[in-house]
């Protein structure tokens, strides 16, 4: 076997082979001073495979031969039909290998394999064809000004070089929502993965270079945050960084930023969101959304609507809806059909959640149902409701990200937004009435970035997405995505206005 | 029974194949006879002689596949398809014109007389751009949320409109299509479509890729017939909506009055052009000299936008005039099929003789004849390029639309002297500039009365840049994102959050 690939036994005894290496210009490649890191499969805690781990010279590398690619093969030299055709192709064969990226992403991550298959595969492949579709459509403007002998105009040109920094929570998705958008408006590419799940990343690299994307276009270099992403955000080289992550690690790329060259930065942080649940909504379908907004994922998604506040003259009556209902969530091994629940992405998490867990059980919160771990191996957790919760506790000030819920009741309309609305998050949330004006004037007092009317969870990749507050800055998805990857250019094209000097 | 077209090409044409496909009307995704059992000739323009015999569509036959459109509508396309399966759609569509295209080309090449080479390389290249184009648009029709006051919530909605008609012309069969059904398949709309009774086979063979691409069954409705039955039952119908018309002046002064009489339907028209192309003298001359040809002589001087005067500054007249001359000899009339045919016939004997008419009446009214003038070879509709000199603004060659490769060399003095004679036109298609100076290119050409300009180029279309006429050119844009306004119906929703009532 060489250094760069490996053969890894899915759970189906299928054997494949995955790229092990950097991939950088188009080529697998061991880091510069031989570092790798393990990755570990969270259903049987074993060691998957090793992959390189990208240390500061290996950034280095990766960032040059994206500026080469930018200032020769792509970028303004790449017309916008072109790039289009390029991306329709990636997504044909994302298509055409959803099934083995499935299982791979279930091996690394622990998501059950039919819905990274259905969902996680589908939604990414959509999104890439979406933004292909956008490649040759990045208009600027002409605009008529005071001056009758100029011409202005505004070009909207690539920015750049692009750093990108994806999470574990959906390796392949959050992959397809950084490259589409970046891709289509001509920018080059540095993406570090998740250390905790490189695996599909990698394996789509090899899509990369199968659907004709000139080298250097897209590089991809699994690494740590501390080493590989510091350097990343910290380059000099680099115009722009986008990161999906913890806000406390949002902070420390708009501090390299700051520090560095000012690099452009467009961040899609953590979430606390809330649902809330007034007297007139359907509560069965309510119920469902709200299971599926916090135990959606295993509750490791940053809009999980993990604070669901329910008004008083039916909260009894929902409370026992939901319980019922966290009690049919199937938990187990991803590579079983009938499974809704995987295990956490990791150790570490595992260890996050459970402590969450004690940490709302010492504060006098009361469990529902759930509350610890589910079986003997590997990181599953119960999917866990909390009652008699008050908003100065851990677990409802703080983002778990993990299948545990909060919930507690309101009297007055007021009194929910107000509870909603009190976090420094801003990314989601979620309501459900059946009072037309209720739902407009909620969803107008809601400060979040998307705000779900009688649903929860489900985004459309043409519709925007992204945080108020200390969620995020900037919006991913929609046509506003390619306001991220756009420098705009004014030109004045001056045709007859002659100057005369001296002025005065 | 459904005519039908076996045809196996032969060299010198570069494809070997056969073209094997029903040319019956294409209803709810089936080819059939047309209602009256009536058939039309199909004529190879090169020789004259008849190709196949295509279904005659009849105005019962618009009733229906107005019918099937609508159901269509209701049930299984417009909002009951997400845009981003209509764009898959169209994509898949634009994947098979290209995976078929040198038999498209050979068919174009056949039916139209346009040279097989250009035909790939142009018509079929960019008719797969144009609906690949348009397959991107599909699921980014966006209205806009518009701030009003804390009382009312307003937004709007960019409907597809229903069923829609459209009608094209012969001198780009292929590519006529394109630039009608992706925007209006991309806005979720279902289509009646007629082609040109002399130019119907390439529509026919892509309505067989439009099954294998997958469109539900009555999306795409093509028909072919005469303007003044299909065409007119299509302008005149009750139940469309949008007529979108490609073709003469004269036939869209037909279509508009027919919505005015029947139900006010929205109409867009793309019509003739008699378009200005000014040479200046610090002009780049050799260059100017091959655009100038390209501009009027491409597709048999068969173009809505053909520069079909050329206005020469007085500096550089005399030299342009004998490069231009000794440019046009260059050019190859010939068999289409022939790989190194520039230009073919003209399309039919009805074009043929109305060119040879003007031809006659401009060397009839005094202008001198540069070169050209006459008929080439013994056999097919081939006419020699062109060039009239000495002419006078009221000439039939200098005002009409003569739609063959003949054109009219004028000598200007200077920028206020041509705009005026640029823009003394009821039509305003295109115009071009040719100067090394981009202020005064910029200044003239905002001074153009013309839904194009092109500097220092010609002939140069983009599916992404919008195309249509000021004055009587047209009605609308086509092309670019432009083309989606002509098929979408904008509803204002308003919603009331507080407001009391009166």
């Amino acid at each position: 076997m060489s250094k760069v690939h490996t053969t890894i036994a899915l759970p189906t005894g299928q054997k494949i082979t995955i790229p092990t290496g950097l991939f950088i210009n188009n080529e697998f490649v061991p880091a510069l001073g031989g570092e790798t890191l393990e990755t570990v499969n969270p259903s049987t805690e074993e060691v998957i495979c090793s992959v390189s781990a990208a240390q500061a010279a290996d950034i280095d590398r990766a960032v040059q031969a994206a500026r080469t690619a930018f200032k020769t093969t792509w970028g303004k030299h790449c017309p916008g039909t072109e790039r289009g055709k390029l991306m329709h192709k990636l997504a044909d064969l994302m298509e055409r290998d959803a099934q083995v990226l499935a299982e791979l992403e279930a091996v690394d991550n622990g998501k059950p394999v039919k819905i990274a298959r259905d969902f996680d595969i589908g939604d990414s492949v959509g999104c890439i064809r979406y933004y292909a579709g956008w490649a040759d459509k990045n208009h600027g403007q002409t605009i008529e000004t005071n001056d009758l002998q100029k011409l202005a105009y505004t070009k909207h040109e690539p920015i750049g070089v692009c750093g990108q920094i994806i999470p574990w929570n959906y390796p392949i998705q959050m992959w397809a929502w950084k490259v589409a958008p970046a891709l289509a408006c001509g920018c080059t590419i540095v993406m570090k993965p998740s250390e905790l799940t490189p695996l599909s990343a990698l394996k789509l690299c090899e899509l990369i270079v199968e659907a004709g994307f000139p080298p250097g276009v897209l590089n991809c270099v699994p690494g740590y945050g501390a080493v590989a992403g510091h350097a990343l955000t910290y380059h000099l080289d680099v115009d722009k960084v986008a990161f999906t992550g913890s806000t406390i690690t949002g902070r420390k790329i708009m501090e390299a930023a700051a520090k560095s060259n000012l690099k452009k930065v467009t961040l899609e942080l953590g979430g606390k969101s809330p649902n809330l649940i007034f007297e007139s909504a359907d509560l069965d379908q309510a119920a469902n959304w709200c299971l599926l907004g916090i135990t959606y994922n295993m509750g490791q998604d940053c809009t999980a609507g993990s604070r669901v506040y329910v008004q008083d003259t039916v909260y009894d009556k929902f409370i026992q809806l939901l319980v019922k209902k966290f009690e049919q969530v199937k938990v187990g091994n991803p590579y079983d059909e009938k499974t809704f629940n995987g295990p956490l992405v990791s150790k570490g998490q595992f260890e996050k959640v459970l402590g969450f867990i004690e940490e709302g059980k010492k504060a006098g919160a009361k469990v529902l149902t759930g509350g610890g771990r589910e079986g003997t191996k590997g990181y599953f957790v119960k999917p866990t409701i909390f009652a008699g919760v008050h908003p100065e506790m851990r677990i409802v000030k703080e983002e778990i990200f993990g299948p545990v819920l909060a919930v507690a009741a309101f009297k007055t309309e007021a009194e929910a937004i107000s509870l909603a609305n009190a976090t420094t998050y801003g990314l989601g949330a979620g309501l459900h009435s059946n009072d037309a004006k209720q739902c407009m004037r909620v969803s107008g007092a809601l400060e979040a970035g998307t705000v779900w009317v009688n649903q929860y969870n489900l985004l459309n990749n043409n519709v925007p997405f992204g945080g108020y507050k200390q969620s995020g800055i900037g919006r991913e998805l929609g046509q506003y995505a390619l306001a991220n990857y756009t420098n705009v250019k004014a030109v004045h094209f001056n045709y007859g206005e002659e100057l005369e000097w001296p002025l005065v | 029974m459904a005519t039908h077209l076996k045809y196996t090409f032969e060299a010198p044409c570069p494809y070997k194949g056969t073209a094997d496909f029903s040319t019956g009307i294409f209803i709810d995704g089936k080819f059939t006879a047309g209602s009256e059992g009536k058939t039309i000739e199909v004529f190879n323009p090169t020789n004259g002689k008849k190709v196949c015999d295509i279904s005659e569509g009849t105005p019962a036959d618009v009733d229906t596949a107005v019918k099937v459109a609508h159901r269509a509508f209701q049930t299984s396309w417009g909002l009951k398809v997400p845009g981003s399966e209509r764009g898959r759609l169209l994509m898949r569509l634009a994947d098979l014109i290209e995976k078929n295209a040198e038999e498209l080309a050979a068919i174009e090449a056949l039916d139209n007389g346009k040279a097989y080479s250009i035909a790939l390389d142009f018509d079929v290249t960019q008719s797969a751009a144009v609906i690949r184009y348009y397959g991107g648009w599909a699921d980014k029709i966006q209205g806009k949320t518009i701030e009003v006051d804390e009382t009312k919530f307003a937004y709007t909605l960019h409907e597809p409109i229903g069923v829609v008609g459209q009608i094209i012309p012969w001198n780009f069969p292929l590519y006529m299509l394109s630039w009608k059904l992706g925007p209006a398949l991309a806005c979720g709309n279902t289509v009646v479509l007629k082609t040109s009774e002399f130019t119907p086979l390439s529509a026919l063979r892509v309505c067989t890729l439009i099954n294998e691409a997958g469109f539900p069954p009555g999306v795409v409705n093509i028909i072919t017939g005469y303007g003044q039955t299909v065409g007119a039952a299509i302008a005149n119908h009750m139940d469309i909506e949008k007529v979108a018309f490609t073709g003469s002046t004269l036939v869209g002064r037909s279509i508009l009055k027919a919505s005015a009489n029947t139900n006010l339907k929205k109409t867009t028209l793309e019509l003739g052009g008699k378009s200005p192309n000014i040479i200046f003298d610090d002009c780049n001359l050799e260059d100017a000299v091959k655009w100038t040809a390209f501009g009027i002589m491409f597709n048999h001087g068969q173009c809505c936008c053909a520069g079909s005067r050329v206005y020469v500054q007085e500096g550089i007249y005399d030299k342009f005039i004998a490069s231009f001359a000794a440019h046009i000899k260059t050019l190859k009339v010939g068999d289409p099929m022939d790989p190194d045919t520039f230009q073919g016939p003209q399309v039919s004997q009805i074009q043929y003789d109305r060119i040879m008419g003007y031809i006659q009446s401009g060397k009839e009214e005094g202008a001198t004849l540069l070169t050209g003038g006459e008929r080439h070879g013994k056999e097919g509709y081939f006419i020699q390029p062109t060039v009239f000199t000495d002419v006078k603004p009221n000439m039939k060659i200098v005002r009409e639309e003569i739609f063959g490769p003949v054109v009219v060399v004028v000598k200007f003095k200077d920028e206020d002297d041509i705009l005026h004679q640029a823009n003394d036109t009821f039509y305003g298609l295109a115009a071009a500039v040719f100067s090394r100076d981009i202020s005064r290119a910029i200044l003239v050409a905002s001074r153009l009365q013309a839904g194009t300009v092109w500097v220092n180029c010609y002939n140069k279309l983009h599916p992404q840049v919008p195309f249509g006429g000021y004055k009587q050119s047209g009605v609308g844009r086509e092309l670019g994102e432009y083309a989606l306004a002509n098929y979408c119906n904008i509803k204002s929703v308003q919603i009331n959050i507080g407001a009391p009532a009166p």
